[in-house]
């Protein structure tokens, strides 16, 4: 029982923090350009952007 | 900018060629004390493309932002200071890459945010079915679990499923209420029902320490809907963002000129009636106008289906799509552009558009059979459990069970995962469909109806080589290609590139004249050259001391239009050929063809009552087009195609576009369509078969929270599985 207390817990805590991580990458456009991404990661430059 | 330095390194897309006459100024937006423009790239399809287009452009004086977005071709600039929009697009276009300006439409980013609200939902639901799988399995396989422990997991269940569910559902809700509001039932009812009823039941027998808890299937379902919802909206916007691209390919600019005098580039759609516009030769008039000032001619090739141009003199109304050719032309616009149309075509345009609505889609269809009779049985289970004796509380308990297991997970997928598959299959073929229903309307035609220029042939005329001497065509050449003529493009294109001659003159309507080698030639029509007995389809070319010389050409039909006609007919289709050029020409191209069907000099009311009496008879015609007289045959057959060249109302009003010279596409978009509507229909009996085992287990009162669960993602296997087969299979040949 002790260690359900802690674990029920932990898991929703890292379930909510991975749909917040997945809410940040969304909304910060990361789902808009799949090619050009793939295409951008063997680019010459190294500047991220 | 070499010619070496072309296009996509990788070989994988050729270059389209662009009449890069269009000024993007009109389209420049100050945004933050940047100038920002939208350009749409066409031809760019790898790495190297994407690094050369952004390294160009973000070389050029002020250019801050250079930012090229690969899956939908689009390039954002921001520059400060006075940079020239125009050489931002002179610049992709010298690489080789096609580049046009546009506007970003409203719609476009309302539909992107639809999607994304849908995909948020989607991994909401993921993570919560997830989650919640995890905490049920004890409850599923620990018989020995004691009850205090099961009502601290359900509860838990309960505090992650019951905010997912409400936010998740939420699409589902809100269609289902408007679909209660207007009486007509869909899919979203009994999906609905079964997620707020199956949590319900789920707190209740939580509280009450009973035996089941379907918390998981509730998010389940949702998780699996979300699916099919989240394909469906990515579908649309891909088909609306092919239909942008196209849009972008016609003029959408104009030059007006201010009371003042100055000329001023803008938008298309700003043209009002009464502004004097100016037509450089070579441009394509985006609305209805009449000659101000200016002799030319007009290519009305997009407009009537005529091959030869037309003499256009002051006060002469010309139609939006024509093309410019020889002379720049001072024009007074006489409507928006929106509103250039012909007045009976725009009717006849709305009139197809109603028709097409009120086709019936086939998912429509199973639902209005479907969600009554699951509400017939579930209402059935509870009337049935009661007369047996049982509490009300049991009898409720079966009633919700069937109405969860029956939730129409396979159904709501059956349709929009085949759709998805099969406009991928053709979106690599670059054939794009406007909506998914237009897939079924695409596999039930069973006769075609084929406009001839620009459609079954090429619509360039072509320069007959026969008999004519090299030397001959290298000197006409030099005339040729200061001309915007359709003859002299098809001599300019035969001769391929080279140099022009010197002090070229060019008499609108009659020909070029010029040095060649220091000597007078003329290139032009019999009457120009002096020659009494001229038809008009040929072109003479005269050289000082020299006998003329005459060129003919042909409207050379499309290489594989025969192959594509035998093909349509072996399938089972009939083939008719209705165009609006003389009939002779059109006599000429149906034999080509193997067209033994065909009718000439249709004006556009005629084509569509050809169109209207055909489907009077019963017959599920498909129209593929690209004039302006196409437009409402197009809008009012029952399926429609038109090819990547067509304008923009006759794009706008058929049901799939394909690029490229090739007609097989109309057999290839058949062949996928019939293959993806076998496929809805099987996917549609898997589903009914499922619910045929499901609902007497749900009456019966065995389902379990397992069964729900292994049941429903069964379903949705099966018919993913069944969908993908479309791609698995080698569902079209590819493209020579």
């Amino acid at each position: 029982m002790n260690a359900f207390l802690l674990m029920l817990p932990a898991a929703l805590v890292l379930a909510v923090a991975g749909l917040a991580a997945f809410a940040w990458a969304l909304r910060s456009g990361q789902f808009e350009d799949p090619k050009g991404d793939a295409a951008r990661i063997l680019g010459d430059d190294d500047r991220p952007g | 900018m070499t010619a070496l330095s072309s296009g996509c390194p990788s070989g994988l897309s050729i270059a389209t060629e662009m009449a890069a006459s269009q000024d993007p100024s009109a389209f420049v937006v100050s945004r933050n004390g940047h100038q920002t423009l939208d350009i749409l790239v066409r031809g760019a399809s790898c790495g190297g493309c994407l690094s050369k287009i952004e390294k160009a452009v973000g070389a050029l004086p002020g250019v801050d932002v250079a930012r090229l977005n690969l899956s939908i071709g689009r390039l954002q600039v921001a520059w400060t200071g006075s940079l020239k929009p125009k050489l931002v697009i002179e610049t992709i276009t010298g690489l080789g890459y096609g580049a046009s300006a546009f506007e970003p439409a409203e719609a476009d980013s309302a539909s992107a945010k639809t999607e994304r609200r849908l995909f948020t939902a989607l991994v909401v639901a993921g993570v919560a079915t997830a989650g919640v799988m995890f905490l049920s399995e004890p409850l599923w396989f620990g018989s020995d679990l004691p009850d205090d422990t099961r009502t601290i997991l359900r509860l838990i269940s309960a505090v992650v499923a019951i905010p997912a569910a409400a936010f998740a559902g939420l699409p589902f809700y809100t269609s289902a209420l408007a679909s209660i509001r207007s009486r007509q039932l869909n899919m979203d009812v009994p999906i609905s029902l079964a997620v707020i009823l199956a949590l319900g039941l789920s707190v209740v027998e939580t509280i009450n320490g009973g035996r089941h808890a379907f918390f998981d299937a509730a998010v389940m379902l949702l998780f699996f809907l979300l699916i099919g919802r989240v394909l469906d909206a990515r579908l649309r916007r891909q088909a609306y963002s092919a239909a942008n691209a196209l849009a972008a390919m016609q003029t959408a600019s104009a030059t007006r000129l201010r009371a003042d005098g100055a000329a001023e580039a803008i938008k298309a759609s700003d043209v009002r009636a009464g502004d004097t516009l100016l037509i450089a030769a070579g441009e394509r008039l985006a609305v209805n106008a009449e000659v101000v000032s200016g002799t030319s001619e007009a290519d009305l090739r997009l407009v009537t289906g005529e091959v030869e141009p037309a003499p256009t003199f002051p006060g002469q109304v010309i139609h939006a799509g024509a093309i410019n050719l020889s002379a720049p032309l001072r024009v007074r616009a006489l409507a928006r552009a929106d509103q250039s149309l012909m007045a009976d075509v725009a009717r006849l345009l709305e009139a197809g558009e109603q028709k097409k609505s009120a086709y019936r889609k086939l998912a429509d269809k199973a639902a209005e059979i479907y969600v009554p009779q699951v509400h017939a049985m579930a209402a059935l289970g509870f009337v049935g459990w009661l007369a047996f004796g049982a509490t009300t509380a049991q009898a409720a308990f079966v009633a919700i069970t069937v109405l969860i297991i029956t939730c129409p997970c396979a159904l709501a997928l059956a349709a929009p995962l085949v759709q998805v598959v099969a406009a991928g299959a053709l979106f690599r073929r670059g054939i794009y469909l406007s909506s998914g229903d237009a897939l079924e309307r695409l596999a039930t035609v069973d006769h075609v109806v084929f406009d001839k220029t620009g459609t079954l042939t090429l619509g360039d005329p072509v320069l007959r080589r026969e008999g004519l001497d090299a030397g001959v065509l290298k000197d006409a050449a030099r005339l040729a290609r200061a001309s915007h003529h359709p003859f002299s493009r098809a001599v300019a294109r035969a001769a391929g590139t080279g140099p022009v001659a010197d002090e070229v003159t060019e008499y609108p309507g009659q020909g070029v004249s010029g040095f060649v080698d220091g000597r007078f030639a003329r290139l032009g029509s019999a009457s120009f050259v002096g020659v009494e007995r001229g038809t008009g389809s040929e072109l003479w070319y005269a050289v000082e001391g020299e006998a003329l010389r005459v060129m003919h050409f042909d409207d050379t039909i499309r290489a594989d239009a025969a192959e594509t006609v035998a093909r349509l007919k072996r399938m089972g289709l009939t083939v008719e050929l209705l165009s609006g050029d003389s009939s002779s020409r059109v006599a000429r191209a149906a034999s080509a063809a193997g067209i033994s069907d065909w009718r000439g000099e249709a004006t556009p009311v005629s084509k569509a009552e050809r169109l209207a009496a055909l489907q009077a008879e019963g017959r599920k015609v498909l129209m593929v087009g690209d004039g302006l007289n196409d437009a409402a045959a197009l809008a009012g057959a029952h399926a429609s195609i038109a090819p990547g060249g067509a304008v923009d109302v006759s794009r706008l009003a058929s049901d799939c576009v394909f690029s490229g010279d090739s007609l097989s596409a109309v057999a290839d978009i058949i062949e996928v369509a019939r293959t993806a509507r076998r496929r809805m229909r099987e996917n549609f009996g898997l589903a009914a078969i499922y619910n045929l085992l499901a609902v007497p287990v749900a009456l019966a009162g065995w389902v379990t929270p397992l069964i729900a669960a292994l049941a429903m993602s069964g379903s949705s296997a099966v018919v993913t599985l069944n969908a993908l087969r479309l791609a698995g299979r080698r569902a079209l040949p590819e493209s020579p």
